[in-house]
């Protein structure tokens, strides 16, 4: 196996794949987003959940992917990070995990941030795959402007 | 079409093309295998276009230098020796466009575009309907969709049967006196499936329905007569038949074009023009506004010279040899699902498949790892995928290059893919 084909497909990417993380649709939610890999037919559902009180802390992140294993593993990733914090608070793990995969990996993924999200950054090599990876935490981006925009 | 000129011997043809000597790492050769997204060009193709651009290049039909002399002659020869290698009646009928999307968007664009100076078989309205057929290549879907939402006219389609034909069971209730067009694929550019090309064009002919012909997958792989093959429009692409990018082709009946209003309008494509309004120019010059892709006709040309040398039937021979190997040792792999026809003569080189429990993408992905290039995905045929409950499928599609040691590589590739998938989970 080549070294490059380990980077990717990493025991973490495999486990989360197979034993996804907070997988399914849930209720309730505020707003539910559907994206689509329009290259590969990659499908993701996803709703988000944000605490009533104002503090937007994320209650539940739920989805439905269909996909390859990065993406997969990467909506299973992303909502472990994501669920149980504040928008506020996730944010700079946002934005350090889209900037670590769109690098071609000269920024290698701080894993004191985004944890289990350095296993996906083997995808940052192959230009290809970085949108694969990408498509649920767009989904995400899109879920919490369209639930900001329902509460006003 | 004219007999081979040259015996088909694969080593030989691989050494016409330089791009098959590429590593893909220090190690690893690569082993082309996507011919159906494109296709490598041989010297004589790239020679040809630098052969023209180093000596006879200006722009075509204007100008009184002998330059633009030249570079008009080197384009319509080449449109000569496409319609010689398409058996079109006469080079007048072959329309360059940019590929053969561009093709089918003019033909559908053209027919909803009329008024009432249009023969009405070339006017499509509300009330009229269009038939596609579930395996389109999005190329030959989109632009019917976009045709019937701009005219009110109504899309049908000829569903699939579980042995991935057309099924025709419901032709004649598909087909009526309404149909204006019945637009289809010659050959599945996912399943490999060949359709019933003579029957469909009798039924649409019986109800005085247009035919439009997808040959972008076909023209490059079997002999092609369009006399034989009856159909009223055929479109095709440069680059899957070892030509160059950014040129494509229409063929059109004459008599059907001449009566047809423009696609693209500007330069090139009038008789005259005043302040207020335009009159147009006989085709194909109607349909070819603007500075056309010069240099690239001509390797399109190089690349017509290139396949009759080889002979079409010995390349369609070649190319099924090959794909009954690939069907032959990737059906016997557990967990591998052939998504097309059992091997036939009404079948050709692409074949797609599915690896259970397996996203295309990581199929891909790990078969490049071994040098292996196919394509994933839904191959822009996304409601076929979607008729037969897949997201996607890995397909390996044969070229004239193509080698029985790449396709048992393949075979051995898609196996350990298998092997290492297994041994992860």
């Amino acid at each position: 196996m080549s070294t490059h084909l380990s980077a990717l497909y990493t025991e973490l990417v495999i486990e989360h794949d197979k034993r996804p993380l907070h997988a399914g649709l849930r209720e309730p939610f505020e707003a539910e987003v559907h994206h689509v890999n329009p290259t590969c037919g990659d499908e993701i559902t996803l709703r988000l959940h944000l605490s009533e009180d104002g503090a937007e802390r994320i209650e539940d992140v739920s989805y439905d992917a269909v996909g390859c294993a990065m993406s997969r593993a990467s909506a299973s990733i992303m909502a472990d990070l994501l669920i149980g914090h504040g928008v506020e608070e996730v944010e700079p793990v946002r934005t350090h995990f889209e900037q670590a995969i769109g690098s071609r990996g000269r920024i290698e993924g701080d894993e004191e941030l985004i944890g289990d999200g350095v296993a996906l950054m083997g995808a940052a090599k192959f230009p290809a795959r970085v949108k694969c990876v990408l498509m649920p935490w767009k989904a995400y981006q899109a879920a919490l402007v369209e639930t900001r925009a329902l509460r006003g | 079409m004219s007999a081979a000129t040259r015996p088909f011997d694969v080593d030989a043809i691989r050494a016409d093309f330089p791009i098959l000597q590429r590593m893909l790492d220090p190690e690893t050769p690569m082993i082309y295998l996507d011919g159906g997204a494109t296709s490598q060009r041989p010297q004589q193709v790239i020679d040809a276009e630098v052969a023209y651009l180093t000596h006879d290049h200006a722009a075509v039909k204007r100008g009184a230098h002998r330059m633009a002399g030249a570079a008009t002659d080197a384009y319509e020869d080449s449109r000569e020796r496409l319609a010689a290698f398409l058996g079109a009646p006469s080079a007048q009928e072959i329309v360059f466009t940019k590929n053969a999307t561009e093709a089918l968007n003019l033909v559908a664009r053209s027919l909803g575009d009329g008024d009432t100076s249009t023969p009405e078989r070339l006017r499509v309205r509300e009330g009229d309907e269009i038939l596609v057929t579930e395996m389109e290549h999005h190329a030959n879907l989109v632009p019917w969709q976009e045709l019937a939402r701009r005219t009110g006219a109504r899309l049908r389609w000829i569903p699939m049967a579980e042995d991935f034909t057309l099924d025709l069971t419901d032709l004649d209730s598909l087909l009526t006196e309404r149909t204006k067009v019945l637009a289809f694929t010659h050959q599945s550019n996912v399943l490999g499936t060949v359709n019933p090309v003579g029957r469909l064009v009798e039924a649409a002919r019986a109800v005085g329905a247009l035919t439009v012909l997808d040959a972008a997958q076909s023209a490059p792989h079997m002999p092609f007569d369009l006399a034989a093959l009856g159909v009223d429009f055929a479109a095709l692409s440069g680059h899957k038949m070892l030509g160059p990018t950014g040129i494509g082709a229409l063929w059109g009946r004459y008599e059907l074009l001449e009566a047809m209003p423009p696609f693209l309008t500007g330069g090139s494509m009038i008789e005259t023009v005043t302040m207020e309004a335009s009159t147009f120019a006989e085709p194909p010059a109607r349909f070819e506004a603007g500075t056309p892709p010069i240099s690239q006709a001509v390797g399109l040309a190089a690349a017509c010279d290139y396949l009759d040398a080889l002979g079409m039937e010995q390349i369609a021979a070649h190319e099924q040899a090959l794909t009954l190997r690939a069907i032959d040792g990737l059906s016997g792999i557990d967990g591998v699902r052939i998504i097309g026809p059992a091997a036939s003569p009404q079948r050709t080189g692409a074949v797609a498949f599915g690896v259970a429990g397996r996203h295309p993408h990581d199929v891909g992905q790990v078969l490049d790892s071994y040098g292996i290039e196919v394509r994933v995905g839904h191959h822009c045929a996304w409601p076929l995928h979607r008729r037969f409950g897949l997201h996607g499928t890995t397909r390996a599609s044969f070229s004239v290059h193509t080698t029985d040691a790449e396709v048992d590589a393949l075979v051995d590739g898609v196996a350990r893919t298998v092997e290492f998938f297994g041994a992860l989970s």
